[in-house]
């Protein structure tokens, strides 16, 4: 077995030197009774050349969005990686280390995570980053949790233009809590400052929203602090952050974000890399892992994960959260890609999203029967079909065109709904692929 | 040790500047066409200021990080016993098959007929972990093994709720991984603590006198995090069983027992799975994880959304409340879309890689590798617990504090030696634990060469050198690093000096 350095011979004298005659002396302490008497019904080892070609078959079954025209988006989106990017997160010292446990042999992690900290500040207008989360879902459950402890309240007000899984993830995980979530507006009109009692803790909003539309956050960050609430602001589309004012300068106290957009893949789903920012005063109630700077006994600068008083390896049952694990790989990639960008390939290649976004939008908006929902967007908007979008993407990707997301996968329960597809575009959509679309779109419309 | 060089580097070991110090204005690693300069729709919330990105070309950013992975000690580099974290080898094709295009490039919300090869892979994984464990059903959400603690206990919480039985108290025993009862007390569970015996097993009597009809569950890592094998758990799954409670297994370390024992038959009703241990995705310096969990017919039918579900058109995800089938109670849902697919993958990959006879291979060798280190290093460490041991061998730093120092400064006196050091202070049921986990990826040459280096280090301390510890390392990147400072004034950001 190629990843087994034992020989049979090792084995014999290993277990010599042990004192025990076989490898079953030293499972004793197992019951008898829970042994199993045969091997499992699996099947048995295989060389990599045939495992190769089960896995290549398997992913032959897909259709994958990087072969045709793709406009998938809602929290997720596929940017072209560039090829320095998985050539260095796969460097086996990075790839095969675990978590900075060692410092002085971890320094590589270390100093990128304390960049990838620096980045993830500078992109949300924050003062504060934590070493990343699992996902934007799973950091927007946590934020909320953090904002309960900061304002020991547990009211806690959710635009409806929330990711509908962030809002399902954060009632999963708000334990405790007073959740009131709205209804989705889809051209995102709502009046969430009239929801804030004396006893909320924050107010949820995303931008730009679950259907595309940007927010000014400014006027809601001025009721949340008026009444002593947070303002928790979410970003799925990490890469708006550089076209769209931040977060932070819109009065956010705690950002949110999913950071895939940078370096990573869409994986169909996961792994992807949470993002977690807020202002300095609250770093003691952030969870997850924090990485400062320090110096050695020489007196070099060094890096080291520090406020760990916070983590369960240390306060176990009062600890801030169960986090243990993060997605350091993930932020090494977005990490990467963002130090590729600079500050001129970010602005640059937000604006392209946004100008073939709009490009779309209008020329979508010309369909008969097709009305553009969304006013203001960054590279997603929503639009309103003359037939069930579900049918409407199904038949299209018949044709091998990946319309969008149909609202109904993830609003089931809203009749309402059923017509709007929702669409995002990225530097990937080519002037074919968006002719594509609209001409499929001719054909299967009524 | 003073700098001798001009540059600061030293040979191969560089000193690299951050990215915000090496920047400039007008530099960039990518060519993107120019925007067209076309109408916006931002609706006047274009950004005001600049983000305060620093520019670098593509050369720039290669060697930057190609120089802190120099930095970083990893499985590739050399031999990691960090124990309860498994460092075992990554396989290269786990990553190669992770990277076609289709399973990376697929949108989680792309139209069912469209995903049937990765949905095929998410049901072949459950299948491989129910088989393996013998439980009735599995959960493939959970992002890393903490959640997957959190999706369990969420199922415990919601059957006893079910059945009208809320409880109030979690049993955790002195030994356990500090997410346990964060975990439970996360979900409002008062953590009661249970006490080891001599022997290093959580002490029967005590967890039987703590039973009554408030507790929920008890949490038990099975083998422990002291590297043995908890032998009453028949006892203990009988006894919380008859006092109405669950048996939580932390599956931290069921690569010790894989394909040797199901969990289902110690009588576990669920138990979390780190791919990254058993399954050997990689740890990435820190994640991302993946954490299945698998679940008894009584907690299964509360498993979180996403949920596969095999129908007359194939396979679909039971996503929400429309498209569940009847019999399905699930608590709510604990990640964005459909889980870690890409671990999945890799996961897969290994399975069929190792096949069941590799499999059982893979727990026998891991439990031969360290009953060796045991063997080998026990009368010169001191060992708290007499062998044999499961996959990881634990010592207490008796003899280390006999000769003036501490574990830590021990542990990095390995690292001179070119070692990662042993798991370090946990669990905390021993003094100055230093828990040993080789793996079963580790030659018999490669032990040898770290017993040597163990009994010499050890020879060197007797002989009364104990500043030689307490001065390590000498040799690495870094020497020891002022974390007091670190927490009492916290950077944890670059700033431009004013």
């Amino acid at each position: 077995m190629r990843y087994l350095p034992l020989t049979d011979e090792d084995r014999q004298k290993m277990l010599e030197t042990i004192g025990v005659h076989s490898v079953d002396d030293l499972f004793v302490d197992v019951p008898k009774a829970a042994c199993l008497a045969k091997p499992l019904d699996l099947p048995d080892h295989q060389g990599e050349l045939e495992v190769e070609r089960t896995l290549t078959a398997l992913a032959a079954r897909n259709l994958d969005a990087a072969s045709v025209p793709s406009f998938l988006g809602a929290g997720l989106y596929r940017h072209f990686i560039p090829a320095a990017v998985d050539h260095l997160i796969q460097r086996g010292e990075f790839l095969t280390a675990y978590t900075p446990y060692q410092p002085e042999i971890s320094q590589g992690t270390l100093q990128t995570l304390f960049e990838f900290q620096t980045q993830v500040v500078l992109l949300t207008g924050m003062e504060v980053a934590n070493a990343s989360m699992y996902d934007g879902a799973t950091a927007t459950a946590e934020a909320i949790l953090m904002a309960r402890r900061i304002t020991r309240r547990d009211h806690v007000v959710i635009s409806g233009g929330l990711h509908p899984h962030y809002r399902d993830v954060a009632g999963t995980l708000a334990i405790g809590g007073e959740l009131e979530s709205l209804p989705p507006e889809v051209a995102g009109d709502e009046t969430l400052a009239a929801k804030i009692t004396p006893k909320t803790a924050c107010v949820v909003v995303q931008n730009p929203d679950f259907f595309g539309n940007l927010k000014d956050l400014t006027e809601i960050a001025g009721a949340c602090q008026a009444a002593g609430a947070l303002l928790i602001a979410v970003v799925t589309e990490a890469l708006s952050l550089g076209a769209v004012e931040s977060p932070g300068g819109m009065g956010a106290d705690i950002v949110a974000a999913e950071g895939q957009s940078f370096g990573n893949a869409l994986n169909f789903g996961g792994p992807t890399v949470g993002l977690l920012a807020c202002r300095e005063k609250f770093v003691r109630q952030m969870p997850g892992r924090l990485c400062g700077q320090t110096v050695d006994v020489d007196g070099r600068r060094g890096w080291v994960l520090t406020l760990s008083t916070r983590e369960q390896h240390i306060r176990r049952e009062k600890a801030t959260s169960n986090i243990c694990t993060n997605s350091g790989l993930c932020a090494l990639a977005f990490a990467v890609h963002v130090a590729l960008l600079g500050e001129e390939g970010l602005c640059r290649l937000a604006l392209i999203n946004h100008e073939k976004a709009v490009a779309l939008a209008e020329s979508l908006a010309e369909l008969p029967g097709v009305e553009l929902v969304t006013e203001n967007f960054f590279n997603e908007f929503t639009v309103a079909l003359p037939a069930p979008a579900a049918g409407v993407v199904e038949r299209l990707a018949e044709r091998r065109i990946l319309a969008g997301v149909p609202l109904s996968r993830l609003y089931p329960d809203e009749k309402a709904l059923e017509n709007h597809l929702l669409v995002a575009v990225t530097e990937l959509a080519e002037e074919k692929d968006m002719k594509a679309l609209c001409d499929g779109l001719k054909e299967v419309l009524p | 040790m003073k700098e001798v060089t001009t540059s600061g580097h030293r040979g191969l070991d560089f000193e690299e500047p951050l990215l915000f110090e090496q920047g400039a204005r007008g530099r960039t690693g990518v060519d993107l066409p120019e925007a067209k300069g076309a109408k916006n729709r931002l609706g006047g919330l274009q950004r005001k200021g600049d983000v305060g990105l620093p520019g670098l070309s593509e050369p720039q950013v290669i060697r930057h990080f190609t120089r802190l992975s120099q930095k970083n000690y990893g499985i590739d580099t050399g031999f990691y016993p960090l124990g309860s974290c498994t460092m075992k080898h990554n396989p290269r094709l786990n990553e190669k098959m992770a990277r076609l295009p289709g399973f990376a490039s697929l949108h989680p919300l792309q139209p069912f007929s469209t995903v049937q090869g990765a949905l095929e892979v998410i049901d072949q994984v459950a299948a491989w972990l129910k088989t393996l464990t013998g439980l009735h059903g599995v959960a493939m959400s959970p992002a890393a093994g903490a959640q997957g603690e959190l999706c369990g206990m969420m199922a415990i919480r919601a059957a006893l709720t079910e059945r009208g039985d809320a409880r109030s108290r979690v049993l955790v025993p002195e030994s356990a991984h500090g997410t346990n009862p964060a975990t439970a007390a996360s979900l409002g569970y008062q953590v009661d603590p249970v006490p080891g015996n001599a022997r290093g097993r959580m002490d029967l009597d005590a967890f039987r006198a703590k039973l009554g009809p408030d507790v929920a569950a008890v949490m038990l890592t099975n083998p422990n995090t002291c590297g043995l094998f908890e032998n009453d758990i028949l006892e203990v799954a009988n006894a919380i069983h008859d006092a109405g409670g669950f048996l939580y297994a932390d599956g931290a370390n069921f690569n010790a027992i894989v394909g040797r024992v199901r969990p289902v038959d110690l009588g576990v009703d669920c138990m979390h799975i780190n791919l990254h241990k058993t399954f050997s995705t990689p740890h990435g310096g820190g994640g991302p994880g993946s954490g299945p969990v698998v679940l008894s017919k009584a907690l299964a039918p509360f498993a979180p959304y996403p949920f596969l579900v095999h129908d007359e058109k194939g396979l679909r995800l039971a996503e929400n409340g429309q498209d569940a089938p009847k019999d399905a109670k699930p608590f709510g849902r604990l990640k964005g879309f459909h889980g870690q697919m890409g671990m999945f993958v890799r996961a897969l990959t290994y399975m069929l890689s190792h096949g069941g006879d590799g499999l059982r291979q893979v727990a026998d060798d891991a439990v031969l590798n360290a009953n060796y280190l045991l063997a080998a290093l026990k009368d010169e460490l001191s060992a708290p617990y007499p062998g044999p041991c499961m996959h990881e061998a634990l010592f207490d730093d008796a003899t280390l504090r006999a000769h003036g120092i501490t574990t830590l400064d021990f542990a990095k006196a390995l690292i001179d030696e070119g070692f990662h050091p042993m798991t370090i202070y946990f669990p905390l049921v021993v003094h100055g634990a230093l828990l040993m986990e080789p793996t079963e990826c580790e030659s018999r040459e490669g032990l040898d060469q770290f017993i040597q280096t163990v009994k010499a280090l050890m020879a060197r301390l007797k002989s009364g050198e104990t500043a030689y510890f307490q001065e390590a390392p000498r040799l690495a990147p870094r020497r020891r690093l002022d974390e007091t400072q670190a927490a009492r004034r916290p950077v944890l950001r670059f700033r431009p000096e004013a």
